[in-house]
């Protein structure tokens, strides 16, 4: 489940902000200090992930913790989908 | 044309009307002056000149000029209030002087081929000339896609040297040799400058009322751009009593509500009582237009922003007006920008990191973006502050920008890659900055940048003298006055950008002259619907044709695969970020400088 999401995160992220390019995404690389993701990068990213994994991500979670790199990001998800199961 | 060297020149005429026919000889024959551009204090110097026994043929500048360069040589340059860009051929050196006024408002760039040099103010005049071809030059274009401009002496154009904004050029049987005759200065870091600010209020405003002055010199009606922000109506303000009842004012309106501001333009406009023209610029005329900005710019650009400004200049010559007055220049020199104020509160938030309350203050710093309003401080703090370690980094300023811009590179194909290789443009920057940089505060540093790099390279050619000139309008800058610049270098950092309010001494001028809401406003840049602008029917043509596999082999010089996927997205959700419409337009404009220089089917000369 979590190889799932982290390979489809992967997949949006360099589709949306790579253009396709191949560039080894190391899964604990900061996207903001490597150029990955601008600003308004990071509203597509929240867009993307409330529109695919039904979860809603409010003001107070965009935040570098949560989104700045592959591996946070997924541990974000993976723990809103935990809460909203339970 | 003379042995050995020749001159040819098509006037624009402002002042001086039939009398200042160029090429303009001395009277006895051994001096010969094709120039463009204007001498703002030509009656100032012509007096002093008459005064000591010079006598006068005509009434224009230009032979003003001629005078000087008589008695003084090249020491002459720091005397001219203007701006300008000139050759002078002097038969008894049997050497060509060339040189560019201050701050590079008018253009010159120079060529060798064979045996000759060939010099004028527009590269496709140099593409006239036998054996000059248009390539494109890619450590230029990899300058563009980082910092906007290219660095001078580069231009787009492979082989094609700019003049360098306040650099002469001496051409003679060694050869050609440069070097600079004024260059911007602060004052060092140690240096307490005084901080009255009503006196320095009082005498700015002396200043400017003078700068204005000379500025409607002219035999032909000068107008005035009204941008409804602070400076451009300052400009306005002071010059409507000066002009009577002449003063015609223009201004771009925008269908797109984000970029509209003809509310303050009209305000304004009213209490001028001018005779005021709105030029309503639709989203499809930005793309229609996109095409000719870049042919008459003669470089790729990242933003549409001097699409309209081509297209307001046809409305001011159509009016029967000749020069504009604008604002422009009163954001480099005061620190308008919002860079100026993002790079304090860089600095204010590393100072203590672990501060939660600090970068709260990062979003009152882009209020007319719509999509970071939404974000948290924090991430905010990160995207501004992403690497910010470094804080003695002379580009410390300008970092941010830097960033975002280089996602256009991105889209590089493996064989511009391969050209560029290790090459940085930021670096060469860098390099180029005089060893006094250091010793500077640091807003005054980050002014040096924007002044330097940026306003000749984009700001006043591609979005000014290249649009203006276009339809035959002259851009007319007394922010860019020298006494004024001299000024504004000299004051405290403080003085300018209190706080987080900018340009705190030029509101001082405002007061009572300015309609409340404007004096009050903050800085709003000039931008113009960037992707968005080329959604319709004209646009999507453009860009089919633009950005067709064909064009992009063409090149040569962007991935087919990636440049598809951006277009996918422009096409889906529109493109929302600054990155990737600067990346859209760069990519746009790079291949419609392409097909309009190099041509279809001629490809970039490739590294042997």
């Amino acid at each position: 489940m979590v190889d799932m999401i982290s390979d489809e995160i992967r997949a949006f992220i360099i589709d949306t902000f790579l253009f396709g390019e191949e560039t080894p995404l190391d899964a604990t690389a900061s996207f903001i200090e490597s150029g990955v993701i601008d600003s308004t990068g990071v509203l597509e990213l929240v867009l993307f992930l409330e529109r695919r994994y039904g979860i809603e991500v409010s003001d107070a979670e965009i935040v570098p913790e949560n989104l700045d790199s592959l591996a946070r990001i997924v541990a974000f998800v993976s723990a809103k989908r935990a809460r909203a199961a339970a | 044309m003379t042995d050995g060297a020749g001159l040819g020149h098509a006037r624009l005429s402002v002042v001086g009307g039939a009398g200042g026919a160029q090429p303009m000889r001395d009277s006895a024959g051994r001096l010969a002056l094709a120039y463009n551009g204007e001498v703002f204090n030509h009656l100032e110097l012509r007096r002093s000149l008459e005064a000591r026994g010079r006598r006068f043929r005509t009434d224009s500048d230009t032979e003003v000029i001629l005078h000087l360069y008589d008695e003084m040589g090249e020491d002459c340059l720091p005397l001219l209030n203007g701006d300008f860009a000139f050759a002078l051929w002097d038969e008894r050196r049997r050497r060509m002087l060339l040189a560019r006024d201050r701050v590079g408002v008018r253009p010159l760039y120079y060529v060798r081929s064979g045996a000759a040099w060939y010099f004028a103010s527009e590269v496709k005049a140099l593409l006239a000339a036998p054996g000059v071809g248009a390539e494109l030059d890619p450590v230029a274009l990899d300058q563009i896609f980082t910092l906007w401009a290219p660095i001078a002496p580069n231009t787009a154009f492979a082989g094609v040297r700019e003049l360098e904004p306040g650099h002469l050029a001496i051409i003679d049987e060694g050869g050609l040799s440069t070097r600079a005759w004024w260059s911007l200065d602060f004052p060092d870091a140690a240096e307490a400058p005084a901080s009255n600010d009503k006196a320095a209020a009082e005498e700015l405003e002396a200043l400017f009322a003078d700068a204005v002055r000379l500025r409607l010199r002219a035999d032909a009606p000068v107008g005035a751009y009204l941008s409804g922000g602070l400076d451009s109506s300052l400009a306005s303000a002071f010059a409507a009593p000066m002009a009577g009842d002449r003063l015609e004012t223009f201004s771009v309106a925008f269908d797109s509500v984000e970029h509209d501001e003809s509310a303050f333009q009209t305000q304004m406009a009213a209490m001028l009582h001018s005779r005021h023209h709105v030029m309503t610029c639709r989203e499809e005329d930005i793309a229609a237009a996109f095409p000719e900005a870049v042919r008459f710019a003669e470089q790729p650009m990242l933003r549409t922003a001097p699409a309209p400004l081509f297209l307001l200049s046809e409305c001011a010559a159509r009016a029967g007006v000749k020069a504009v007055l604008t604002g422009e220049g009163a954001d480099e020199i005061f620190a308008g920008y919002d860079i100026f104020k993002e790079a304090k509160l860089r600095r204010f938030v590393a100072r203590q990191p672990t501060s939660r309350l600090r970068p709260e203050l990062f979003r009152r710093l882009y209020p007319y973006l719509p999509g970071l309003r939404a974000q948290s401080a924090a991430s905010l703090a990160a995207f501004f502050c992403a690497g910010d370690a470094a804080l003695d980094d002379p580009l410390f300023s300008h970092r941010p920008r830097l960033r975002s811009t280089a996602g256009a590179r991105r889209f590089y194909s493996a064989d511009l890659r391969a050209r560029l290789g290790a090459y940085d443009a930021a670096e060469e920057m860098a390099a180029r900055l005089p060893a006094r940089f250091s010793r500077w505060r640091p807003l005054h540093q980050a002014q040096y940048l924007e002044t330097r790099f940026l306003l000749p390279g984009y700001i006043l050619s591609a979005q000014g003298d290249r649009m203006a000139m276009a339809h035959g309008v002259e851009g007319r800058y007394p922010f860019l006055d020298p006494r004024i610049i001299d000024f504004a270098a000299r004051l405290s950092p403080e003085t300018k950008l209190k706080g987080l309010k900018e340009k705190y001494i030029l509101r001082h001028l405002a007061r009572g002259r300015l309609p409340a809401e404007i004096a009050a406003r903050p800085k709003q840049p000039y931008r113009a619907p960037e992707s968005a602008a080329f959604a319709g029917p004209v646009g999507r043509a453009l860009v089919g044709r633009a950005l067709a596999p064909s064009a992009l082999a063409d090149s040569g010089l962007f991935d087919p695969g990636m440049v598809d996927r951006l277009v996918g997205k422009w096409t889906r959700d529109g493109l929302a970020g600054f990155r990737d419409n600067a990346a859209f337009v760069g990519i746009v404009s790079t291949q419609l400088w392409h097909s309009a220089f190099v041509g279809e089917g001629k490809k970039i000369v490739r590294a042997a």
